[in-house]
C-alpha cells in the first residue's frame, strides 16, 4: 500500500470512528443503561447464515436462549426460534441533539430476539451499546483536555518566550511547579470539595478540566523555545525595526510559526488525556454509573473472575488501542508535513 | 470472638464498608436447613492450619483491640468464661463451669473451672477475673468493650466470694444475660498487676512482645511473629479443655497466620493447599473454587446469610431548611410512608442477589435475616416486587408523572435524589446501579455518588448533609439488644433521623419502650414476643428499606477435621481448639 493509500485508509478510520461515537445512538443496538437482568454476562450473539435445514440464508439471524438453561446460569442456543437481523430497526429512544429524541438503530433483531454483538456486562447491558457511548465520553474528554491544555499553555509560552526576562523566569518556575504537582492527588482533593448533587457529567467534565490545567505546562515549554528562536529571526526583527506592535508581530509572524507544534501536540495529548480518563475512571474518580466511559469499562477487569472469564470485556480495550494508532498516525503525518521537533 | 463483643455495645452496630480491612465480603444465597448439629469428632494430635490474614495484627492486648485481625489471633490465645457456640448460637460453659441467676436477673454467681493454669504455668483463680474486669471498666484505659459491660448507664459490679467464685451485678435484670461474657478475654493479674500499677497497660503485650511475656488461658500461645508475613502460635499445654475421651486439646500443635493482603491471592494460596483455611471470601471468588473443588479436595461452606443487613436509607433527619433547603423538600417525600413503601416495592431484591452476589445473598424485608434463627419473626408476610403497585400507591398519594414519565410530587415538583455509597465497595455501588434502575421505572430519576468511605460516614453521622445512602451494619451477635441503639429514638445510630428529643412518630415510641423492656426482661419467650413486635413495626413502617443480606462463605481443606463455620464472627477458627489434620481427606459435609 502505497503513502496516499494507506492516508485515505486511515483518514476513513479517522472520521468513520469519529462519526460511530458522536452518534452513538443510532449505531448502538439498544440503550446503555437498558438492564436485560435475565442475562448477565452473556456472551456475544453468534450471527447465522445457515437455516437448520441447511439452506443459507443471505440475512443474518439469531436465535434465543434456552430459558431453562438460563435459570441455572449457562448459555444454550434454543433453535426453535430465528430472529431475523433487520437494518434501521426502531428501538429504545435517545437523543441525538438536545431536544430530538431518535428510536431508529442501525442494526437490530426481530423482536422479541436480542442482539448483543459485544455479549453483555454483569447487569446484562449491552457491552457493544455501551462501547460506543463509553466512547463518546472518553474522546470527548481527550479533545477538551487538550484544548484547554494548549489554549493556555499556549498563551503562557508566547508571553513567555516573546517577552523574556523575569516574565520568563517566573513563568518557567512556575511551569516546574506544574510539572512537579502529585496531579492524582489534587484530583482526589478536588473530587472530595464537589458537591453531591452535580450531573455525572459535570463532574467528569470538571475533572477533565482539571487534568487540562494542570496538563498545560510541557505545551507551554515547547511553545516558548519555538518563539525564543521565531523571535530571532531577521523577518521579524525587521518587521519589529519598522515599528510593528508586539500584538501583531505575535499574531502575524509567531504564530504561525508554532502553529504547526500546536497541532502536531494536540494529535499527541488527546490521547493521552483519553488515558488520563481512563486512569480516572479505574480509580472511581471519573463519570458515574450508569453512564459509560472506556475507563469505566475497563474498570470491569480489576476483577480477576471478569479478567479470566468473560473475554469479550475487554472490547473497549481493543477499541482504545486501535483509537490510538489512528492518533499515532495523525500525530506522525502533522509532524511529518510541519517538520516540527516534538518532545 | 473479636469482632463482635465491640459491636454488641449498643452503639454499635458496626459499620462495615466497603472492601477496606473490614470488609466482610459477603455474598449471599438461600439460608441453609440448619443441618442436625454434630457433635465434635475425635481427633488426632499434631499438625498445624495455617490461615491467611488481610493485614497484620495491630497488637495482642485484648484490652486495646478494636481491629478483627488482633481480636481474630487474640481469640486463639485467650479464653472467656462463657461462650457462644457460633453453630447453636447459645452459650456454653468456659472457664465458668455453671452460673446462677438470682430471682431478680440481676446478679450471676459464676463458678470458675478448679485446676487451670495459665500458658506460663499461674494457676487461674476468681482474683484474675475481678483484675480483668477492673480493667475492661477502667474508663482511663478505653477499651472497647467497656461500653458493652454499662449497661443503662451504670457500669456491671464484679465480686470475689471465693477463690473459685465470682459475682456479677448486673445492675438490672439483663436479656441477653451471660451472653455479655463471651469474647472477653480473662488475663492473668500476676503478669499485668504491676503494669497497670504503673499506667503502663497501653505498653504491654504489644505485637513485638516476647512470647514469654504473654501468658492466657486460650488453646495457643504465641511462638514467633515477623511483622508483614506471619504469626505462629504453638499449642497451649496448660490448655483446660478436654475431648470426650478426656484428651487435652487442642490437637494441633500450631497454628499459623500469615498475611496475605489481597483476596485473589488468599484464595490462590488456599487452592495451592498453602493455607488451609479461608476465613472470608467473596462470592465471585467463592463460586469460581467451587467449579473446581471437587478436584481439587476443597470443603466450601456457604454458611447462609449472616448477620449484615444492607439497606437503603432515607434521610430524614430535621435538617437546617435555610442552609440545606433542597435536601429539606426531599425530605417531605422520605417521611412519607406511602412513597418509602413504593421504593420498597421497586427494588428488585432477588435480581440484586443474583446479579451482585451471583446467588450468595438472600433478599431481606426486615433487619432480622434468616441466618438469625433464634429472632427471626415468622409472621411476617412481605410484598412481591411490583412496580405496578408501586406506581398506584403513589398515585394514591398524589404523585403523578409528566409527559416523559418523570414522577412528579403534589406541587409538580419533579422526585430525584442522589444515593451515597461508599466508592471502596463495588459490591454496594453494583446494588446501587440496580436500585437506580428500579427506581428508574418509577419516574425517579437517581444518581448514584461514590464518595470516600469516612466521608459518607461524616455525612450520616454528623452533618446529615446527603438524600439517601445505601449502606450496611453488622449485627455483632443475634440478640437483639446491640440494636438498642438503632431502635430507640435517642439511640446513637438511630441513622434515619439521629438525635431525636422525643420520639417523632408514635411508631418510634413504642418501638423506644419495646426495646427497653426486651433489653430488661431475661426470659425468652417474652422477649421473643416484644421483638417480634419490633419486627413488625419495620415491616409496617419502614425506616429503612431493607434490601439483603450476604451469606457467610468459607472453605477449608478436606483434611481439616471439625469444621464446623458458624455466621458469627470468627466464622471458621471459633472452634480452633477441636479442629486437627486428618492424614488423608474426608468427604466434606
Amino acid at each position: 500500500m502505497n503513502a496516499r493509500a494507506s492516508t485515505k485508509v486511515f483518514v476513513t478510520l479517522f472520521i468513520a470512528m469519529h462519526l460511530i461515537v458522536i452518534l452513538p445512538g443510532f449505531f448502538s443496538t439498544q440503550g446503555y443503561a437498558e438492564q436485560s437482568r435475565d442475562v448477565p454476562f452473556a456472551p456475544p450473539t453468534r450471527l447465522h447464515f445457515v437455516l437448520a435445514d441447511g439452506q443459507f440464508s443471505l440475512r443474518p439471524f439469531v436465535y434465543g436462549w434456552d430459558r431453562a438453561a438460563l435459570d441455572t446460569g449457562t448459555y444454550e442456543i434454543d433453535r426453535s426460534q430465528i430472529y431475523p437481523l433487520r437494518f434501521f430497526t426502531t428501538g429504545s429512544p435517545y437523543t441525538v441533539v438536545k431536544g430530538w429524541v431518535a428510536t431508529t438503530h442501525l442494526l437490530g433483531a426481530e423482536k422479541p430476539g436480542r442482539l448483543f454483538l459485544f455479549g453483555t456486562d454483569d447487569f446484562g447491558r449491552d457491552e457493544f451499546s455501551r462501547m460506543l457511548y463509553g466512547g463518546r465520553i472518553s474522546i470527548l474528554a481527550g479533545w477538551i483536555g487538550a484544548a484547554i491544555a494548549l489554549f493556555t499553555g499556549g498563551i503562557v509560552g508566547l508571553i513567555s518566550g516573546y517577552s523574556g526576562r523575569w516574565v520568563d523566569s517566573v513563568t518557567m518556575r512556575l511551569v516546574e511547579l506544574f510539572m512537579a504537582l502529585p496531579w492524582l492527588y489534587l484530583l482526589f482533593a478536588v473530587r472530595a470539595i464537589l458537591p453531591l448533587r452535580i450531573e455525572t457529567t459535570d463532574t467528569f467534565i470538571l475533572l477533565i478540566a482539571v487534568v487540562g490545567i494542570i496538563g498545560w505546562a510541557r505545551p507551554a515549554r515547547l511553545v516558548r523555545s519555538m518563539v525564543l528562536s521565531a523571535k530571532e529571526r531577521n523577518f521579524v526583527l525587521a518587521s519589529r525595526a519598522m515599528g510593528a506592535s508586539h500584538f501583531h508581530i505575535l499574531r502575524k509572524h509567531i504564530l504561525p510559526q508554532v502553529s504547526g507544534l500546536l497541532l502536531t501536540m494536540a494529535a499527541y495529548l488527546i490521547p493521552q488525556f483519553i488515558l488520563a480518563e481512563v486512569t480516572l475512571s479505574f480509580l472511581g474518580l471519573g463519570i458515574g454509573e450508569p453512564v459509560p466511559s472506556w475507563g469505566t469499562l475497563l474498570a470491569e477487569l480489576q476483577k480477576y473472575n471478569v479478567l479470566v472469564n468473560y473475554w469479550w470485556m475487554y472490547a473497549p480495550g481493543v477499541a482504545l488501542v486501535a483509537l490510538f494508532l489512528i492518533y499515532h498516525w495523525a500525530s506522525t503525518t502533522i509532524q511529518q508535513k510541519v517538520e516540527v521537533p516534538i518532545a | 470472638m473479636s469482632e463482635q463483643s465491640k459491636s454488641r455495645s449498643w452503639l454499635q452496630l458496626k459499620i462495615v464498608l466497603a472492601g477496606a480491612l473490614f470488609a466482610l465480603t459477603l455474598l449471599g444465597a438461600a439460608s441453609k436447613a440448619q443441618s442436625p448439629q454434630p457433635t465434635a469428632e475425635i481427633g488426632r494430635a499434631g499438625g498445624r492450619i495455617t490461615v491467611a490474614l488481610r493485614t497484620d495484627p495491630k497488637t495482642l492486648n485484648p484490652i486495646l483491640a478494636v481491629d478483627t485481625t488482633s481480636r481474630e489471633v487474640i481469640g486463639a490465645m485467650q479464653a472467656d468464661l462463657v461462650h457462644i457456640n457460633r453453630q447453636t448460637q447459645r452459650t456454653e460453659s468456659a472457664l465458668a463451669s455453671s452460673w446462677k441467676v438470682s430471682t431478680d436477673g440481676h446478679k450471676y454467681t459464676l463458678q470458675l473451672r478448679h485446676d487451670v493454669k495459665f500458658s506460663d504455668g499461674a494457676p487461674f483463680t476468681a482474683d484474675d477475673v475481678v483484675f480483668t474486669f477492673q480493667l475492661y471498666l477502667d474508663e482511663a484505659l478505653n477499651s472497647p468493650q467497656r461500653d458493652l459491660l454499662v449497661i443503662d448507664n451504670k457500669p456491671i459490679a464484679v465480686k470475689k466470694i471465693d477463690n473459685y467464685t465470682v459475682e456479677f451485678d448486673l445492675t438490672k435484670p439483663y436479656g441477653p444475660g451471660e451472653r455479655i461474657f463471651d469474647s472477653l478475654a480473662i488475663l492473668p493479674k500476676h503478669s499485668l498487676e504491676a503494669a497497670y500499677r504503673d499506667h503502663k497497660i497501653g505498653e504491654v503485650w504489644g505485637v513485638n512482645a516476647k512470647p514469654e511475656e504473654i501468658a492466657g488461658l486460650g488453646p495457643f500461645r504465641l511462638k514467633s511473629y515477623v511483622a508483614g508475613q506471619q504469626l505462629l502460635l504453638e499449642r497451649n499445654p496448660n490448655y483446660w479443655r478436654k475431648d470426650a475421651r478426656g484428651k487435652s486439646l487442642p490437637y494441633l500443635n500450631e497454628l499459623l497466620f500469615t498475611v496475605v493482603a489481597n483476596e485473589d491471592a488468599q484464595v490462590i494460596k488456599f487452592k495451592s493447599g498453602e493455607t488451609q483455611i479461608l476465613e472470608r471470601v467473596g462470592a465471585d471468588n467463592f463460586n469460581l473454587l467451587q467449579k473446581d473443588s471437587s478436584s481439587k479436595s476443597l470443603c466450601l461452606s456457604d454458611v447462609g446469610p449472616g448477620l449484615e443487613f444492607v439497606f437503603l436509607l432515607l434521610n430524614m433527619n430535621s435538617v437546617d431548611a435555610t442552609k440545606h433547603a433542597d435536601i429539606a423538600a426531599k425530605e417531605l417525600w422520605f417521611r412519607d410512608l406511602k412513597f418509602r413503601e413504593a421504593v420498597s416495592l421497586a427494588m428488585d431484591r432477588k435480581g440484586m442477589v443474583r446479579l451482585v452476589y451471583g446467588g450468595r445473598a438472600t433478599p431481606i424485608w426486615g433487619n432480622v435475616s434468616p441466618g438469625n434463627r433464634l429472632w427471626l419473626s415468622a409472621n411476617i408476610q412481605y410484598p412481591e416486587r411490583s412496580i405496578d403497585q408501586a406506581k398506584a400507591l403513589l398515585k394514591s398519594d398524589g404523585f403523578s408523572w409528566d409527559a416523559n414519565g418523570a414522577l412528579l410530587d403534589s406541587q409538580k415538583h419533579p422526585v430525584t435524589f442522589t444515593v451515597v455509597v461508599s466508592s471502596s465497595n463495588a459490591q454496594r455501588t453494583k446494588i446501587a446501579t440496580v436500585a437506580q434502575d428500579d427506581l428508574k421505572q418509577l419516574g425517579i430519576d437517581v444518581r448514584v455518588v461514590p464518595l470516600e468511605f469516612r466521608a459518607l460516614v461524616d455525612r450520616v453521622m454528623n452533618t446529615h448533609d446527603y438524600d439517601a445512602v445505601l449502606m450496611n451494619l453488622v449485627n455483632g451477635d443475634v440478640d437483639p439488644t446491640p440494636e438498642m441503639g438503632l431502635w430507640r429514638y435517642s439511640g446513637e445510630m438511630h441513622l434515619w433521623d439521629m438525635g431525636e428529643k422525643t420520639a417523632a412518630t408514635p411508631w418510634e415510641a413504642e418501638l423506644d419502650k419495646l426495646m427497653e423492656s426486651q433489653m430488661t426482661t431475661t426470659d425468652y419467650a417474652t422477649r421473643k414476643k416484644l421483638y417480634d413486635r419490633v419486627q413488625e413495626i419495620v415491616a409496617q413502617n419502614l425506616p429503612l428499606v431493607f434490601l439483603l443480606s450476604p451469606d457467610i462463605l468459607v472453605g477449608a481443606q478436606s483434611t481439616v477435621g471439625n469444621f464446623r463455620p458458624g455466621i458469627l464472627d470468627p466464622y471458621a477458627l471459633w472452634n480452633v481448639d477441636e479442629q486437627f489434620i486428618r492424614p488423608t481427606g474426608a468427604t466434606c459435609h
